[in-house]
């Protein structure tokens, strides 16, 4: 049975100096589970992952690993593995040497330490590469190695802070399948933090979205895509028309914010309401329409197979309340 | 505008590097005393110096000195940068201030109140004073150097370590130190340059019989007037611009300083 506490974090206040950074944050991840931690740059995700792993102390606040209260034991005798945004390697060691450091350190037997950097190195896929410095490979290699060093120590929470931001898009989508496929083999508990709701989509089995220091919504990723709880996590996951209850073209509702909807839900040609097309984007399989308003602008997409819609065009439209995302808060 | 330019520089270069030949072409006289121009060619003063026993004393002396003096100076300035860089010490760039001090104070007034108010009130003997002196002269380069190259290494590679299970001072040794290693080659070499030709501190401090090869050259000067200074004077001048080709060449000595 897998604990469900496995980290517990409460009330976590973190600051540099007078501005704080992460303010009473309250975390559950249970034992296995891939969570994504998402949410703008500077919004203290970093900060965050920093205290889990003791670089830096929090002001307030309690961090549970295990059972095991970790918030002041140092950073070196916590058993939490940190992938750096920068890989931060040892320049001066060979990709095996990388690997081994942490084995060195805990004086391990030398057979069982070659059989584990060696095994390390292969389920990264980098065999053949023992022998290269890391300035002698990718970005994509250097991130597997930045991994593999992580991994080979058996930490009991590996975090991840934006591994593959510094990769393009195609490498991006290869490493993200390769992570997916190494938490499930390995079964370590992972907090990956990415700015990129694709990626925590995709990937997680949770997703937390902070904003400001704190956490704005917490869900599954269908939750975080399909009901955002705010404003702000709406935007953030999609969803550009965003109109205030009692505003056009909508009722006023009694404890909701707002209403949004993603450009696909706008329904175009029929409905209730008129609006003049400002502009067309072709996106390949569908196009997109920037549709002047009585209540504002409206983002709208149709299937390229649908019927096309001519500049200053005046169309229908509808907003149907049914595929709207209601809005509790901002 | 371009030839005003390019006379201005041949002025410059002339001006930097003529000493030098001028030394040079007097030390290669076949003439028995210092002229320039030379009367005649050989290599007669380069080979006597090789043979005069008190140079030979003082320049054994000058090589420990430079040695000795440069390696203790890396022993406090490797530290010394690693705290100033790492660490966010109170009093940090006033400290930064301290160090760099030496590098303003002109030498001369350094050696006399080395002499005035520590090596004659403590009765230093004369070889720990020149050691002392020299080192904390060298201080300054080693830190500044080492400074310089550990902004090439990202904090977060030594927080990977210790995330790794390292200690501070494991990390040091098995991260830090590694990949400061030229800075701190670069940072001997130049503080053993500067040791060996420092003048104006070791003037105050040198005593009988016990001398460095610049204060023993500049004494014989007024007493000697073959060649064999100028000789000397050219082969030591080609030995340091030897050692700093060849740091440039193997460790870009040039960005440290
Ligand atoms: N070393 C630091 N000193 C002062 N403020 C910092 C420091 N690092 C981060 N901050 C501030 O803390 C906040 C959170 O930063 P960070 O955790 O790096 O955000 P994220 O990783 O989500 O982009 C930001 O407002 C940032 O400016
Ligand atoms: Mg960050």
């Amino acid at each position: 049975m897998s604990d469900r506490n496995f980290l517990t974090i409460e009330k976590l206040t973190l600051a540099y100096g007078g501005t704080v950074a992460v303010k009473d944050l309250d975390l559950t991840i249970a034992e296995g589970e891939l969570v994504a931690l998402l949410g703008p740059s500077g919004c203290g995700k970093t900060t965050t992952m920093r205290a889990i792993a003791g670089l830096i102390q929090p002001r307030q606040g309690r961090i549970v690993l295990a059972g095991r209260d970790i918030t002041h034991v140092r950073a070196n005798k916590r058993e939490v593995g940190l992938v750096f945004q920068s890989y931060a390697l040892f320049p001066h060691l060979s990709v095996f040497e990388n690997v081994a450091f942490g084995l060195r350190l805990r004086s391990v037997a030398r057979d069982e330490l070659e059989q584990r950097a060696n095994e390390a190195i292969g389920l990264v896929g980098l065999k053949g590469f023992e022998r290269r410095l890391p300035r002698e490979l990718s970005g994509g290699q250097q991130q597997r190695v930045a991994l593999a060093r992580s991994v080979v120590v058996r930490p009991r929470l590996l975090l991840l802070d934006e591994p593959l931001s510094n990769l393009d898009a195609r490498l991006r989508l290869e490493m993200r399948s390769e992570l997916q496929r190494l938490q499930r083999d390995l079964g370590v508990t992972m907090i990956y933090v990415t700015h990129d709701q694709s990626e925590a989509l995709a990937l997680a089995d949770r997703v937390i979205v902070m904003r400001d220091g704190r956490i704005a919504q917490q869900g599954t990723p269908a939750d975080i895509y399909e009901r955002p709880s705010s404003v702000f996590v709406a935007q953030f996951v999609g969803f550009e028309n965003i109109f205030k209850a009692g505003q056009w073209p909508l009722p006023d509702e009694r404890d909701i914010a707002a209403l949004a909807w993603r450009p696909q839900a706008v329904v175009l040609g029929q409905g209730p309401h008129q609006g003049r097309v400002l502009g067309a984007s072709y996106l390949g399989d569908a196009v997109e329409y920037l549709i002047e308003t009585p209540g504002g602008l409206v983002k709208a997409q149709t299937p390229a197979s649908a019927r096309r819609f001519a500049l200053d065009e005046t169309v229908s439209l509808d907003l149907p309340l049914a595929s709207a995302a209601r809005l509790a808060g901002q | 505008m371009r030839y005003a330019g390019h006379a201005v520089l041949a002025a410059v270069v002339l001006f930097l590097i003529g000493p030098f030949l001028v030394i040079a072409a007097a030390g290669l006289s076949a003439g028995d005393t210092l002229t320039f121009p030379p009367q005649g060619l050989s290599l007669k003063w380069i080979t006597a110096v090789f043979g005069m026993e008190n140079f030979r004393q003082s320049f054994v002396l000058s090589l420990w000195l430079a040695v000795g003096s440069t390696a203790l100076a890396l022993l406090f300035g490797v530290p010394a940068a690693y705290g100033l860089a790492r660490y966010p010490v109170p009093g940090r760039d006033f400290m930064r201030s301290i160090v760099f001090t030496p590098v303003i104070v002109p030498g001369i007034i350094a050696g006399l109140a080395l002499l005035r108010h520590a090596v004659i009130p403590l009765g230093l003997p004369v070889t720990t004073a020149l050691i002392l002196a020299h080192t904390v002269l060298v201080v300054p380069y080693a830190v500044r150097v080492v400074t310089a190259s550990l902004e090439h290494l990202r904090t977060d590679v030594e927080e990977a370590a210790v995330i790794l299970g390292a200690t501070r001072t494991g990390t040091f040794f098995r991260v830090v130190l590694p990949n400061i290693r030229n800075g701190i080659l670069a940072a001997f070499i130049l503080g053993f340059v500067t040791s060996f030709n420092q003048v104006p501190v070791s003037l105050f401090l040198t005593g009988p019989g016990i001398t460095t090869l610049p204060i023993d050259m500049l004494a014989s000067m007024e007493f000697v007037y073959d060649p064999s200074i100028a000789a000397l004077s050219a082969l030591l001048a080609l030995m340091s611009m030897a050692i700093v080709m060849i740091a440039e060449k193997m460790l870009g000595l040039s960005r440290y300083v």
